[in-house]
């Protein structure tokens, strides 16, 4: 059994189509993502996958559990980190965590050694009796992480993590996330749109429009795409032209590309060339975000504007 | 069984210290009580005299206690609809806790809050001239933590029913307004129309402030209460039950859509 089994799962809203009949396994212990763009049905599995949300048709086994007959045992077994903040602003750090250790009835003794463990390994230890209103964006990020972690689940969500993190929180979050797969051997299911963020994941899978249209390792998904692109300068392109004939363009300024399959083999057929003057060159493989840009198109997406927006500031 | 007393408790142990710890809301709450016993009260006490047995400001002590406890039960549990605002009810629902005993939770809350509000108004009852045996103060207590946990139950129930706090208002102006008015507060409901006294019978409230009344003006009782005290309690009861749980499986319902 795998940690994750989803088979035909639909979700849909006055007949549209959120998830439109998706099927992907996890493994126990793999880190894998969920990329698409906004509105493509991401939230909506999360949603599904842990029990807030029930499936139009299909189904859904998280450890073995179905979401649709055994929510409340799949709720001991999985944690959440949410794309919106969900901290109680006017408690402290501490309290927060001691709350949510609580409610999956862990006793105060391993509550509070757990929860400064966690503290000192994502670098909060001093926020420890801080009223969380006056934490920034990235500690409660990384307070809500360390929370979805604290009852040690099998599965952890991780719907955006990183979104509106600086460049260095953003490391800070993944290190620790892997460091946790590693340590525990979490489960770890990640929704998100920056792609990079994606590349060493175990697998991924892209979803659009409802429905997955790729699944499998990231660089393996990459080199299926298709082959590289060689750009390189030389003096003398007249020259070159006449030698490796066809396939090479000019794109100006005595700039050159050629696709190939293997662009290791043809440079080293270029150097081999004797007598060219070719001062630098440089390979260029397709990355996950040409790949998920070629299958998703780059056309902008808005949200599916289907609830009220929500009011935030206002002090409770 | 842990499962379900433990979110209670834990429930209870986060709003009892949110309402400690915002010292403004506490002394608000203890605010409106007092200025409408002192300040309408002394008003009227100056045009409203005789037929009553007591003074004015007295005869409305039993009613603003049950303002009191209207206001901060019926609050406290509505904070629902801010933890579902500001996500925080997400992170409650995701946890292995039923939520028949978030709903509990809530209102045990509700209940002590507005409980311990409602003894710092009792304490003012000696100041107006209202006495009472520690005997009668112990059963005072006890109808005010009935009353509270009614009221925090229709409370959960209301909350359950909206979306979005912008129907606040509404809830204030056709619910909590006139549950205080026709409740039997301000005016014995004997003067009032036929009409109006039967919204009055339909108001849990109105045996609540009638109960507090027994016990404030035992000499009086016979003028000033509208019901026996023995069918108050049995109401109140009967409106608690029911009230809560209608509150715990409207919660429940409306988690699953």
């Amino acid at each position: 059994m795998n940690a994750i089994e989803v088979k035909e799962l639909y979700k849909s809203y006055d007949g549209v189509h959120a998830v439109n009949g998706i099927t992907f396994e996890i493994g126990y212990g793999e880190l894998f993502g969920f990329l698409g763009p906004n509105g493509a049905g991401k939230t909506t599995t999360i949603n599904i996958l842990c029990t807030l949300l029930k499936p139009t048709a299909g189904q859904a086994f998280i450890a073995g559990l179905d979401v649709s007959r055994e929510s409340d045992k799949i709720r001991e077994h999985i944690g959440l980190v949410f794309q919106e903040t969900t901290l109680d602003n006017e408690l402290t750090t501490f309290e927060n965590l001691l709350f949510h250790a609580y409610l999956y009835g862990m006793g105060r003794h391993d509550a509070v050694k757990r929860i400064d463990d966690l503290l000192s390994m994502i670098g909060l230890q001093s926020k420890k009796n801080e009223l969380v209103k006056h934490l920034s964006g990235g500690m409660k990020r990384r307070l809500e992480l360390i929370r979805g972690l604290l009852h040690k689940p099998r599965v952890l969500f991780l719907d955006e993590p990183t979104i509106g993190l600086d460049p260095q929180t953003r490391a800070n979050v993944w290190g620790f996330i892997k460091e946790m797969k590693r340590a525990e051997g979490t489960t770890i299911f990640v929704t998100t749109h920056y792609i990079e963020e994606a590349s060493d994941f175990d697998r991924i899978a892209i979803i659009d429009h409802g429905r997955i249209v790729a699944v499998g390792n990231p660089n393996k998904l990459i080199n299926e795409m298709g082959r590289a692109t060689v750009t390189f300068g030389a003096t003398d392109g007249a020259t070159v032209q006449t030698l490796i004939g066809h396939g090479m363009i000019e794109s100006g300024s005595g700039e050159y590309q050629i696709k190939t399959e293997d662009p290791d083999l043809f440079l080293k057929q270029i150097l081999n060339l004797s007598g060219l003057k070719i001062n630098e060159f440089k390979i260029k493989k397709p990355v996950l975000e040409e790949l998920y840009l070629s299958l998703t198109g780059s056309e902008i997406r808005d949200e599916y504007v289907d609830r009220p927006r929500k009011i935030r500031g206002h002090n409770r | 069984m842990k499962k379900l007393i433990l979110p209670i408790y834990v429930i209870t142990l986060r709003d009892l210290k949110k309402f400690f710890r915002q010292k403004s809301r506490l002394i608000g709450m203890i605010a409106r009580p007092l200025t409408w016993l002192f300040l309408i009260g002394t008003g009227l006490n100056q045009v409203i005299k005789g037929g009553l047995g007591v003074s004015y400001i007295q005869f409305i002590l039993p009613g603003i206690l049950g303002m009191t406890i209207l206001f901060s039960a019926m609050f406290s549990s509505i904070s629902i609809v801010w933890d579902r605002e500001f996500g925080f009810m997400k992170e409650i629902l995701v946890t292995p806790v039923s939520r028949f005993s978030v709903a509990f939770g809530k209102i045990v809350s509700g209940m002590l809050v507005s409980t311990i509000q409602g003894i710092i108004i009792m304490a003012a009852a000696p100041f107006i001239g209202i006495r009472f045996t520690i005997f009668e103060a112990l059963l005072l207590v006890v109808f005010i933590m009935v009353v509270s946990i009614c009221i925090a139950a229709i409370g959960v129930f209301i909350a359950s029913m909206i979306k979005s706090f912008e129907s606040f208002n509404i809830i204030m102006n056709f619910i909590v307004m006139p549950m205080f008015f026709l409740s039997g507060a301000m005016y014995p409901i004997s003067v009032l129309p036929r009409f109006m006294r039967y919204l009055m019978y339909l108001n849990p409230l109105s045996y609540g402030i009638d109960s507090f009344k027994h016990v404030m003006f035992v000499e009086f009782a016979h003028f000033h209460s509208d019901f026996s005290l023995l069918f108050d309690v049995v109401l109140m009861v009967a409106f608690t039950l029911v009230s809560t749980v209608l509150a715990a499986f409207a919660f429940d319902r409306q988690q699953k859509e």
